[in-house]
């Protein structure tokens, strides 16, 4: 999923510093799973905006709503009868919501309560880690499914670096080496010679290097 | 015990701490409430296990919520004693009140008062 985590309030109270009646719109896809923009976080933001413009004597509106996906024009469309109605909009949906609802509401401003970080999953409750970067080739097949390009600080495609030490990286304590795990997986299983595999050079056209990326099925378009 | 407690305490009960979320403490301070406390039993003691735990780290959340925006995070609490320490009950609740009486009415209550 797309892992996000809130901005600061202070961020956000000073994007909807000028406003007095608001919408902040949540996404019930991946910011609900890794509990940033679900309904539960919608009230949370809208009773803590709420409790700090109480303070400065300067009260806001905020209505709530969240819908089943930000980033389908079909599910952004279920709020064009009140989007007008709003001063501004906050979304707490991936960096991909703001920007469908900006190209479906040329009129209502957007803003991200959100800070979008990668694609990744929960390891244990509350901790979230980055596993895929989108490269667009997928290159895991040669590594035991383990991914070189998201996990490696350098991602180095040929083998540890210096500063990989007893499984960890250099960067920080909390970082595994992903190389360590690649060799002594290659390892436990007999197959480390699988390593020695002439590779061609990754074509990285299809990762953002390439521009902004579009993904087209045929058979689905109309 | 015939034990005694600061009137102005409203006592609001769940089955277990576990219950209380991050709303219902933010709410309570939208609304005007002064300060918020949750009583749990003693860590360890929990009969669903964590209930106290988990509803300490939201306790700790709002904390910051509310230093983030600039208000007194002291003004929500978690505190743990069993439901035979009465008098821990009540002196607790003499600390909450004073503690709250010290840093004065919210600001969030002031303006809601000011729009009567």
């Amino acid at each position: 999923m797309i892992v996000a985590d809130r901005k600061s309030l202070e961020e956000i109270l000073s994007m909807v510093k000028d406003y007095k009646n608001i919408l902040i719109l949540g996404c019930k896809g991946c910011v609900t799973v890794c509990n940033v923009g679900g309904v539960k976080e919608v009230e949370i933001l809208a009773s803590a905006l709420r409790i700090a413009r109480q303070k400065e004597e300067n009260e806001i509106t905020i209505e709530t709503k969240v819908i089943e996906r930000q980033c389908d024009n079909e599910y952004v469309a279920q709020i064009k009868d009140s989007v007008g109605s709003y001063e501004a909009v906050v979304s707490m949906a991936c960096g991909v919501g703001p920007q469908f609802l900006s190209e479906a509401y040329k009129e209502q401003k957007f803003y991200p309560a959100v800070n979008t970080t990668f694609f990744g999953g929960a390891v244990s409750h509350g901790i979230w880690e980055e596993r895929c970067a989108g490269c667009g080739t997928c290159i895991i097949h040669d590594f035991d499914g383990l991914c070189p390009v998201a996990r490696c600080a350098k991602s180095l495609l040929h083998g540890p670096c210096g500063g990989s030490s007893k499984g960890k990286c250099e960067i920080t304590k909390e970082t595994i080496c992903i190389w360590d795990s690649i060799v002594s997986k290659k390892m436990e299983q007999g197959r480390l010679n699988d390593l020695l595999k002439v590779r061609p050079v990754k074509d990285w056209r299809t990762a953002r290097d390439g521009g902004p990326r579009r993904s087209i099925r045929e058979e689905l378009t109309k | 015990m015939r034990l005694s407690y600061p009137s102005n305490i409203k006592v609001i009960q769940v089955p277990c701490t576990g219950r209380v979320d991050i709303l219902h403490l933010l709410n309570a301070i939208e609304n005007g409430a002064d300060g918020v406390y949750v009583a749990g039993c003693l860590e360890g003691e929990c009969h669903y296990l964590t209930g106290n735990i988990k509803t300490r780290k939201k306790v700790n959340y709002v904390k910051k919520v509310l230093q983030e925006i600039g208000i007194e995070p002291e003004r929500v609490e978690m505190f743990n004693l069993s439901s035979a320490m009465g008098l821990r009950f009540a002196e607790i609740a003499r600390e909450m009140d004073e503690k709250i009486k010290a840093l004065g009415p919210t600001p969030v209550k002031k303006k809601k008062a000011a729009d009567q």
